[in-house]
């Protein structure tokens, strides 16, 4: 002990350009900063991904029209259901916890990922995971309103977002994008609420059952030729533009969210064909 | 030694201002002041980490090998900003996704090497710390002052609340869309060295030439002239 102190006593006695010295204090220096260092990210990461989720919530609520005014995240969020749907067949499954599922995680997962080939990865993301989240809004029985996580590249990132459609799975209700690095100003718009708010309204598959919605270049004018599919492109970010229209196409696609929503449009339809026929024989 | 104290705290406010005289760190005081919050809170980031930068390598100033000076400064001065983005990832998200990755870049920021380099490594911890905490509120005033230009006058509110009413929502305010990019900081910046300078003269430079005219100039004995 007392020769430890001696030795100490002693490293700390060398002139500062002796190398021991050198390489002692790098080295000391070192093991001080990283145990602050590992320290600070250990203790806080519970805090941390905490707020990753809060955060996402809050996206899907932004997304979800639910009125927040007077309630918590957590309470308006208990309105919302999360399932898991099995992409290929757009059927829901019990293959995975939908609270805990991680679809970014899942997605480069090689137990879930599925390799996208050329030109079925119009999004450019690569791959996608087999199962994918889905977060539905109930009135009473009824879905009101289907909130699906969506993501593609632009012109410099990944963009992350949510879109929202209406029961009909076929009128958006809403959209936004959460995380993504385009220029602020030009692609970065995005982010624009007044933007976002264009999209409300707008159809996503005509009547041939493709995805056919669209940024176009400038803006969308009611005499615009089938407007209703249209949306006002970023103006200076055509690249943004295109990146949005790839990627909103491919997850209504049928490589994306098509097959779920072919079938609840298929249920809607055959549910008002006999609403009609209800009406038809009360009347 | 407290009015060293004092001059230590005080100095970089105005006098001799990190931004404003040495043209220091402007990079993130471009970046971050579209809105006045998010600058306040990479104000309080850059000053932490300054003060305790300064702090902890003038407890250890006489131990480091000249050799090494610098990186040891940069592995102190890079440690301390983890910590920082990471407290900041914790308790204050939305900022902190705002700040993205400037508040790493702080790490790169001219202001905090160059205190550690031209006081901390020849003052004493106290001394030092302080140095660090004033030249950060030097740096804090600037940001401060570009962000609350730039939010007022780019989107009519101040820390988020309306001030100004714009016309998109019924009000009278034209906002400045020029004060939401970054080249609108140079220009406050620009202006706010022009006031600080009027009022302290002795801070203008020397001009690097004077144009002289050659037949009223005065004779310098020297021959050939000009």
């Amino acid at each position: 002990m007392i020769l430890n102190i001696n030795k100490q006593c002693g490293f700390f006695h060398l002139p500062n350009d002796n190398i021991v010295k050198t390489i002692g204090v790098a080295a000391l220096l070192c093991l001080v900063c990283s145990v602050i260092v590992s320290g600070a990210a250990t203790l806080l990461k519970p805090t941390q991904v905490a707020n990753a989720l809060l955060d996402k919530k809050n996206n899907i609520l932004a997304v979800s029209g639910i009125d927040l005014t007077g309630k918590s995240v957590a309470d308006a969020f208990s309105q919302i259901e999360t399932k898991v749907i099995d992409m290929a067949t757009g059927e829901f499954t019990d293959a995975v916890d939908p609270v805990t599922f991680d679809q970014r995680k899942a997605s480069k997962d090689s137990d879930y990922r599925v390799e996208l080939s050329g030109d079925q990865d119009v999004a450019q993301i690569g791959g996608r995971s087999k199962y994918a989240s889905v977060y539905l809004v109930k009135e009473g029985d009824a879905v009101s309103k289907i909130i699906l996580p969506i993501k593609g590249y632009g012109l410099w990132s990944t963009l992350y977002g949510f879109i929202a459609l209406e029961g009909d799975a076929n009128t958006v209700s809403g959209i936004t994008f959460y995380e993504h690095k385009e220029t602020p100003g030009l692609g970065g718009e995005i982010e624009n609420k007044k933007w976002q708010a264009s999209w409300d309204g707008k159809k996503i598959v005509d009547a041939s059952g493709q995805p056919v919605i669209q940024l176009i270049k400038g803006t969308v004018s009611p005499e615009t030729p089938r407007a209703e599919y249209k949306i006002d492109g970023l103006a200076g970010a055509t690249l943004t533009s295109n990146g949005v229209t790839n990627l909103v196409q491919f997850w209504m696609g049928e490589d994306g969210f098509g097959p779920y929503l072919e079938k609840v449009r298929a249920k809607q339809s055959q549910a008002s064909a006999m609403a009609d026929k209800n009406t038809l024989e009360q009347g | 030694m407290a009015s060293d104290a004092r001059k230590a705290l005080f100095e970089p406010l105005f006098s001799n201002n990190p931004i404003a005289l040495q043209i220091l760190g402007v990079c993130s005081a471009l970046a971050v002041t579209s809105q006045l919050s998010v600058a306040l809170i990479m104000c309080l980031a850059l000053t932490s980490v300054t003060a305790f930068s300064n702090l902890s390598i003038s407890l250890i100033r006489n131990h480091v090998p000249s050799s090494i000076r610098i990186i040891v400064q940069m592995t102190i001065i890079a440690s301390l900003v983890i910590v920082v983005d990471q407290i900041l990832k914790a308790y204050a998200f939305d900022v902190s996704k705002k700040l993205a990755v400037f508040v790493g870049l702080i790490i790169t920021n001219c202001i905090v090497m160059g205190r550690a380099e031209a006081y901390a490594m020849k003052n004493g911890p106290w001394n030092s710390f302080l140095d660090g905490i004033g030249n950060g509120l030097g740096y804090s005033i600037i940001l401060i002052i570009v962000g609350a230009v730039r939010e007022l006058f780019g989107s009519g509110s101040l820390l988020g609340y309306q001030i100004l009413s714009p016309v998109s929502e019924g009000g009278w305010y034209t906002p400045n869309g020029l004060m939401l990019l970054a080249p609108s900081a140079f220009i406050i910046i620009g202006l706010t060295i022009w006031a600080i300078r009027s009022f302290y003269p002795e801070q203008v430079e020397k001009p690097d030439y004077e144009m002289q005219n050659a037949h009223n100039a005065p004779a310098h004995g020297a021959p050939g002239g000009h």
